[in-house]
């Protein structure tokens, strides 16, 4: 089948997807390549198939070449990106609009949703950043590779993936909570705990480790009432010398 | 798109059939024994001539694969005589090689000890192996679990060869990189009163892999990337190391690079140099697809080679159990370890199981190569790729419906593209190329054997002995990039900087050719990897 790259034509084997068929054609990709599995964003393309009037954007790892497509990559979107610090910004229930106020320009055209080549909410994610539900944007957004497919398309000019991955981090860093137990065992590390068992570990012959490797007692996978019979393994082990 | 094609429906009609059955049953893990003779018989290490000796140079007499040999008796880009060493472009402290999570937290904690740090990486800032990183970050905070239980599996998985001073670090470090990383804003999944979740991987004796969803490394990279730029850390993009240069001591003094969108070859002068440059999958060893990245093409290896590194354990590669084997467009892409934390299981073309799901990844793949290649168990997909399924909808089953949506929306959303519904439909797998077991050898300190040349992540070896469990990876570019960040800078402030040179490029070359060794038509570093033309057609690589 026939495709157009930046509006060369080039024939290529059905079945493949934008980015090998490029390479089919001869492309030795430097920018708009990068994982080459939907996650890295480098990859962002607009094309057009025949009979169509709309310009589609999707990532060339993720999409099929079609018969008459045309193909242009768009490798890097500048973005609007503004430096703050994360762990200085708790408490600050607005700090969406206070760091990017452009939020409040959204048009609320639904360009990004459809754009969004991983099926984000785009609009509905912006719409609660403008009443301030950090954790909506959070969750809504998670997806979100940074491609910069939405932010190109804005009309209001809003760096969509930044204003998330804000949301993100406030919602990691400031709402939800770390377990005291992380705590206490950095501090126990920190102590000294296991200071003497690692270094008996770190001393043993091969033979003598997998013995004890071997005696491991395996949590099973429904362990919510589960306990190890040995709790003080392979301490007890070690002692025994 | 449409789902499976006919003959493969069939198969999954039989998969089927067992579930319910399957679904409560137990299958013993193997005895060291046991596994030590699966290795032998199907793992690809151990395949006659997928490596030879290296002949020459600081790691002669070890072994390594064939296409990583190759690529030390390549050519060098660079024409020392060209390139002039008075004049550097930029002067630092700490010069970080590579732009994945270990380069740019080893950025991070070399800049906070004040000192002029920067980042030069091939691709994007953040096209790594990282980004890729499904299934999480191994550290034993739950209330049954210790560092020595995983210093224990991870010595374990690795043969009882890894280094103990490594993975003793690795493993008192693990929860201080947790919390680390959390702080800094990283969305790690909580269970529904708001505690960690954990999850197993391969190997572990107790769940201890941390998660954000299945894009855990995504999620860790997108937060790092954004730190360094509010760090003010600068970065230099698209832009390659083709050499280290040393001084007349043989001490690391920077590196050559190319600027990739204007042909420019520059050299940055620095006191201390950190390689993060990450693995080798791009290198298709032995004809195997890969998870990895396209920039993963062993660049930092070859060029610390030239300039003197020693190796370790560059002979054991991990092929991932779980690489895609249908649709061909998602060949050889990770399938998440996770799943069969979460109670997903492996099943051959007569719907049974052939091994425990929680074996190290070497065991693994090396029953999922028996099952398919001498018991011709596997499931042949229309372009003769053959694989076994991995049973998804048993974790819907198991875990609850809406499960897959929770922990796996990215590996939902991939098939989904495709015409497959995971929830209902297995994947079907087969080994890929996943991970570098070994690489430059270092200490506690990420220090390689050449003096003021560091290195962190996957380029470095030892911490994983011959094989590395999952959740691993995600831990040791956090712990050795922070230390090698915190050493190098500490180095850069009592270090008087010697005269650069190339020397030792030239004298590598020379010897190569005493040898009869110089490929001239090799280039090295190899940089990327050509797909281009018929290489861009899928082949099924069994």
């Amino acid at each position: 089948m026939i495709i157009h790259v930046f509006g060369k034509r080039y024939e290529v084997p059905e079945g493949l997807t934008i980015q090998k068929a490029m390479e089919y054609a001869g492309y030795q990709f430097i920018r708009g390549c990068g994982c080459r599995g939907g996650v890295c964003g480098a990859c962002l393309t607009e094309y057009r198939t025949p009979q169509d009037y709309r310009l589609k954007v999707a990532l060339a790892c993720q999409t099929l070449a079609e018969p008459e497509m045309q193909i242009a990559q768009s490798p890097f979107i500048p973005m609007h990106q503004v430096p703050y610090q994360i762990e200085k910004l708790g408490g600050r229930p607005n700090v969406l609009g206070e760091i990017y106020p452009e939020i409040y320009r959204c048009l609320q055209c639904n360009t990004c949703t459809r754009v969004c080549p991983m099926e984000i909410p785009v609009m509905e994610f912006m719409a609660s950043a403008i009443r301030g539900e950090i954790e909506k944007v959070a969750l809504l957004s998670f997806q979100c590779i940074l491609c910069g497919a939405c932010a190109s398309k804005c009309p209001a000019e809003i760096s969509q993936p930044y204003v998330a991955l804000l949301a993100r981090r406030f919602y990691g860093r400031h709402l939800l909570t770390l377990p005291g137990r992380l705590d206490e065992r950095i501090r126990e590390i920190g102590e000294g705990k296991y200071d003497e068992i690692l270094r008996q570990l770190s001393r043993l012959s091969r033979e003598e480790l997998s013995g004890i490797y071997t005696q491991r007692e395996q949590e099973p996978q429904d362990s919510s009432r589960w306990m190890p019979k040995n709790p003080d393994f392979p301490g007890n082990l070690l002692r025994k010398g | 798109m449409k789902s499976y094609p006919e003959s493969m429906m069939a198969s999954i009609r039989i998969l089927e059939a067992t579930r319910s059955a399957r679904a409560e049953e137990e299958i013993p893990m193997l005895s060291l024994k046991e596994r030590q003779e699966l290795l032998q018989r199907f793992h690809p290490d151990y395949r006659e001539g997928g490596r030879r000796e290296i002949r020459m140079g600081i790691n002669q007499g070890q072994r390594v694969p064939n296409e990583l040999a190759d690529l030390f008796e390549g050519k060098g880009f660079i024409k020392p005589e060209e390139v002039d060493l008075g004049r550097p472009k930029e002067e630092v402290d700490v010069l970080v090689v590579g732009g994945g999570g270990g380069g740019a937290s080893a950025a991070l904690f070399a800049r906070a000890e004040g000192v002029r740090t920067l980042i030069t990486t091939k691709l994007r800032f953040g096209d790594s192996n990282t980004i890729m990183a499904e299934g999480g970050i191994q550290a034993a905070v739950g209330p049954y679990d210790s560092p020595a239980l995983h210093y224990l599996d991870t010595m374990g998985g690795g043969g009882f060869e890894n280094l103990p001073n490594l993975v003793d670090v690795l493993v008192r470090d693990a929860p201080m990189i947790l919390k680390w990383l959390a702080c800094l804003g990283v969305m790690f999944d909580r269970k529904e009163d708001g505690d960690l979740l954990a999850s197993f991987a391969g190997g572990q004796c107790r769940r201890r892999v941390h998660s954000a969803a299945d894009y855990t490394g995504m999620e860790i990279m997108r937060v790092m990337r954004e730190e360094v730029y509010q760090r003010g850390i600068e970065v230099l993009e698209f832009s390659p190391a083709l050499e280290l240069v040393l001084d007349e001591k043989g001490r690391c003094s920077g590196g050559l690079f190319i600027n990739l969108d204007t042909g420019e070859r520059f050299f940055i002068r620095s006191k201390t140099v950190i390689l993060a440059t990450g693995g080798i999958g791009r290198l298709h060893i032995q004809g195997f697809p890969t998870t990895n990245h396209y920039g993963a093409t062993a660049d930092g290896l070859v060029i610390a080679n030239r300039a003197g590194a020693k190796i370790i354990f560059m002979d054991a590669i991990q092929f991932h159990p779980t690489g895609t084997a249908y649709p061909d467009q998602l060949l050889g892409l990770l399938v998440s370890e996770a799943f069969r934390g979460w109670s997903a299981q492996l099943v051959n073309c007569e719907g049974k199981r052939f091994i425990h799901e929680l074996e190290t990844r070497d065991i693994t793949s090396s029953a999922t190569i028996r099952e398919v290649v001498e018991r011709k168990k596997g499931v042949q997909t229309p372009a003769g790729m053959r694989g076994i399924w991995l049973d998804t909808p048993l974790v819907e089953l198991k875990k609850g419906k809406g499960t897959i949506h929770r922990i796996f929306p990215h590996l939902f959303h991939r098939f989904h593209t495709f015409g497959i519904d995971i929830t209902k439909e297995p994947i079907l797998v087969y080994p890929t190329q996943h991970y570098q077991n070994g690489g430059l050898l270092i200490n506690e300190n990420g220090e390689t054997t050449v003096e003021n040349l560091f290195a962190a992540g996957e380029v470095s070896g030892g911490v994983h002995g011959r094989n590395r469990l999952g959740g691993n990876s995600l831990l040791d570019i956090f712990v050795f990039g922070r230390r090698a960040g915190i050493c190098a800078a500490g180095r850069s402030k009592e270090i008087r900087m010697g005269r650069p040179s190339l020397d030792h490029v030239l004298e590598y070359e020379k010897e190569l050719e005493r040898f009869g060794l110089l490929k001239r038509e090799i280039k090295s570093p190899c940089l990327f990897p050509d797909y281009r033309y018929e290489k861009a057609l899928t082949r099924a690589h069994q």
